[in-house]
């Protein structure tokens, strides 16, 4: 055991001590981050050129007052276009005529914009959505309609789901029945751990592996085996990187939030709030139901159980974790120093990641379905796919279940890989077969 | 007591016989060759009485006791394919191995500032090993193999790549620690090494044993009985035997006998015709020709 810690030691120093990790580490989520507040500021980029439009409006209907908004600085006039055109000294860059609107009925209004430069689309659209709002706040007063009988037409519906089982009931208080918010929280929180984990397996199990195959080529595999067994410089190996694959994986998911909220008020931009601006301005949304939202959303945050969801995550992360990183131990031992040897035997163990990868993606939609169920008991798949469905609350047996099965399996696999690490490291020349590695497996020490 | 005594070792892979049956033992304190050509099964073998396998069949006793895996930090083992991890620095390297070996923190940095001095590397220790030359890097490996003070010390090729200063500050070193009453398994396929520094050698091939003992009996019991002699005087006698060769100037003549007796009463006879002999001596093989003798005889 202590000869495993101090494997496990070198191991994590020698990466922590490699600038490249620094950089991995540290400057990788920077990059990705700042990359996400670029794309945020150049997608929502709204133009600086700030147009002074004058208004005819023959309609009247902006009553002689509106507000600046969107670049745009409005002015009134009294003149016609002619007049206005052949003024000397032109204070503004585009004059926007109303004409006289005919009554409700009248579903398409047609106004004149001139200027010496065409409008961008963006300026278009905006100008467009301010006149829009305004002819139909006129006819709201037109057919005597208040805003408050407007909303009192639209009806929020909400699912409240509740399980059927009288016990849930008496055993959950008031405020225990979730709405749909739950699912989408659910789908999010399972999507994110799924995706975590399928990262994980991925980076750090061809860390393991590009490391064993290192040693082979370095031909210093021997000296160490001299010193401890295969199966202890195996386990070493394992761990030091594990413990490095959590690090970066800290560093991700704590420093890409933090740059990206430090960036956008950097830049004075709410990409979020922004969309939610937007939303209710074009009347899809109402503030009030923004709050509810909002309200709902914290609520149900606090519904998940997240010490156990923790929990079990961790559990299922060191299960995976240990699966695959001994296989692709094993499979690192079992070629040489050239990359393109792995393909073949890295291919086997890449196809139950994807697998689970793809099954999980449709488990987030339907976390209760027989594939969904089945995926998350089966140990080579349930790393990947029981995360995404913990937030769905499974049912203790089939917790239970994959877990006992994660085990024997992780048992089992990694005894496999050590029997085949401990004769693949010492075998020099051409990749080994399949066969091979299964003999490999039965081999007396 | 033996510091290793193997008994019966066998070891196969698959099909392919690595070691087989193979007996004998190696006494404390002494340099033993393991001889035998490539592929003969030397490394298997160094590879089970490491603990890096097992063998099939037969025991191996380590100063009386059974052979475990405990014992491995009482050996040391320098393996012939050399390595060390290139990216880490001299220092950090040998207490990694000293660790693995069993030693504290504090008892490997004193042992590794000694060895500093002997091999006049002070200044080595914060260089990564990719940033030395071969013979350095050789001389880390030999330090990393001895860190530990072992009983037993193998030594895989332990001169290949090295140059003849080299060479020569590492045979003193191995003939120091001999001295200080560690054994030293010795394998090489490189005889005239063989003959400087061992005094018991076994050869194996294509996995058995062929020949054990001290290299002075090994050699009388392989030798052909061949003398030679030096005239003097330009005057040589008449040679009718088949088996014979002259050298040097022509002055000397190889001759076999079926022994020394006969040879002396041969000499008698050509002093009594009035030739003049300036030398006598009989030739005894090089462990060399025994080698090949015995290797190319096996095929």
């Amino acid at each position: 055991m202590n000869k495993i810690f101090i494997i496990a030691k070198r191991e994590f120093l020698i990466r922590v001590k490699n600038r490249k990790f620094w950089l991995a580490t540290l400057l990788g989520p920077m990059i990705l981050a700042i990359f996400i507040v670029v794309v945020g500021f150049i997608l929502g980029y709204d133009g600086d050129d700030e147009k002074h439009v004058v208004i005819i409006d023959r309609a009247n209907l902006f009553d002689g007052s509106i507000k600046d908004q969107a670049n745009f600085y409005f002015s009134f006039s009294d003149k016609d276009v002619q007049g206005l055109r052949n003024t000397a000294n032109r204070e503004y860059d585009g004059i926007l005529y109303i004409p006289v609107i005919s009554g409700v009925e009248e579903d398409q209004v047609e106004v004149d914009f001139y200027s010496d430069k065409n409008l961008d689309l963006e300026k278009l659209t905006s100008l467009k959505s301010i006149i829009s709002s305004e002819i139909r706040d006129y006819k709201l007063k037109e057919m005597n309609i208040t805003q408050r009988q407007l909303d009192q037409l639209s009806t929020r519906v909400i699912v409240r789901t509740e399980k059927l089982d009288p016990d849930w009931a008496s055993q959950n208080k008031e405020g225990a029945k979730s709405s749909e918010f739950s699912s989408y929280l659910g789908a999010g929180l399972g999507m994110a751990m799924g995706f975590i984990m399928y990262l994980i397996v991925f980076i750090n199990g061809s860390m393991v592996m590009k490391s064993v195959m290192e040693e082979k080529t370095n031909r210093i595999v021997e000296v160490i085996i001299s010193s401890v067994k295969p199966f202890e410089l195996m386990m070493g190996k394992i761990l030091g990187v594990g413990v490095i694959g959590l690090i970066q994986f800290l560093s991700w998911v704590l420093l890409i939030p933090t740059v990206v909220l430090i960036g956008n008020v950097f830049f004075g931009f709410e990409t979020d709030l922004q969309a939610l601006e937007d939303m209710q301005r074009t009347g899809n949304i109402s503030s009030d139901d923004m709050e509810f939202m909002v309200y709902q959303f914290i609520s149900e945050m606090d519904k998940i159980p997240w010490f156990k969801v923790i929990s079990l995550f961790v559990l299922f992360f060191i299960g995976g974790y240990l699966i695959y990183s001994s296989l692709f131990a094993a499979v690192g031992s079992a070629i040489g120093d050239d990359m393109h040897d792995s393909q073949s035997l890295v291919l086997p163990i890449t196809i139950p990641v994807l697998m689970a990868f793809y099954i999980m993606m449709t488990t987030i939609r339907v976390p209760d379905s027989s594939l969904a169920v089945w995926s998350s008991i089966f140990p080579l798949f349930s790393p990947i796919v029981m995360p995404a469905r913990l937030a769905f609350d499974p049912p203790f047996w089939q917790i239970a279940l994959s877990l006992v099965l994660l085990a024997g399996a992780v048992v089992a696999l990694v005894w496999i890989s050590g029997r085949i690490y401990r004769v693949g490291i010492l075998m020099y020349g051409k990749k080994a077969s399949f066969k091979e590695l299964a003999k490999w497996i039965f081999y007396r020490e | 007591m033996d510091t290793l005594e193997i008994k019966n070792v066998s070891k196969s892979y698959g099909n392919f016989v690595a070691v087989d049956k193979i007996s004998f033992s190696v006494p404390k304190g002494v340099i033993f060759g393991l001889l035998g050509p490539n592929g003969a099964g030397k490394t298997s073998l160094i590879r089970i009485i490491n603990s890096i396998t097992a063998a099939d069949e037969g025991s191996i006793e380590f100063f009386g006791e059974p052979l475990i895996r405990m014992h491995q930090q009482k050996i040391g083992y320098l393996p012939e394919e050399r390595g060390l991890y290139k990216k880490m620095t001299v220092q950090d390297q040998l207490e990694y191995l000293g660790k693995l070996k069993g030693l504290s923190g504090v008892e490997t940095k004193d042992r590794i500032e000694n060895w500093y001095s002997i091999f006049g590397m002070e200044d080595w220790g914060k260089k990564k090993i990719q940033d030395l030359s071969k013979g350095m890097q050789q001389k880390v490996q030999f330090v990393s193999t001895v860190l530990h003070e072992p009983k037993l010390l193998i030594l895989d090729e332990p001169f290949s790549g090295l140059d003849p200063v080299n060479t020569n500050l590492m045979k003193n070193e191995i003939i120091r620690l001999k001295n200080s009453g560690t054994t030293i398994l010795f394998s090489t396929h490189r005889m005239e090494q063989v003959e400087e520094v061992c005094e018991k050698i076994v050869l194996i091939n294509k996995g058995a044993l062929v020949l054990e003992g001290e290299i002075d009996v090994v050699k009388q019991k392989y030798k052909d009985h061949l003398f030679q002699f030096e005239f003097g005087g330009n005057q040589i006698p008449p040679l009718e035997q088949e088996n014979c060769q002259t050298n040097g100037n022509g002055q000397n003549i190889i001759l076999q006998f079926d022994d020394i007796k006969q040879a002396n009463n041969q000499m008698q006879i050509w002093m009594a015709e009035g030739y003049v002999i300036k030398s006598f001596k009989e030739i005894l093989p090089s462990i060399n020709d025994i080698f090949i003798k015995l290797v190319t005889t096996e095929k």
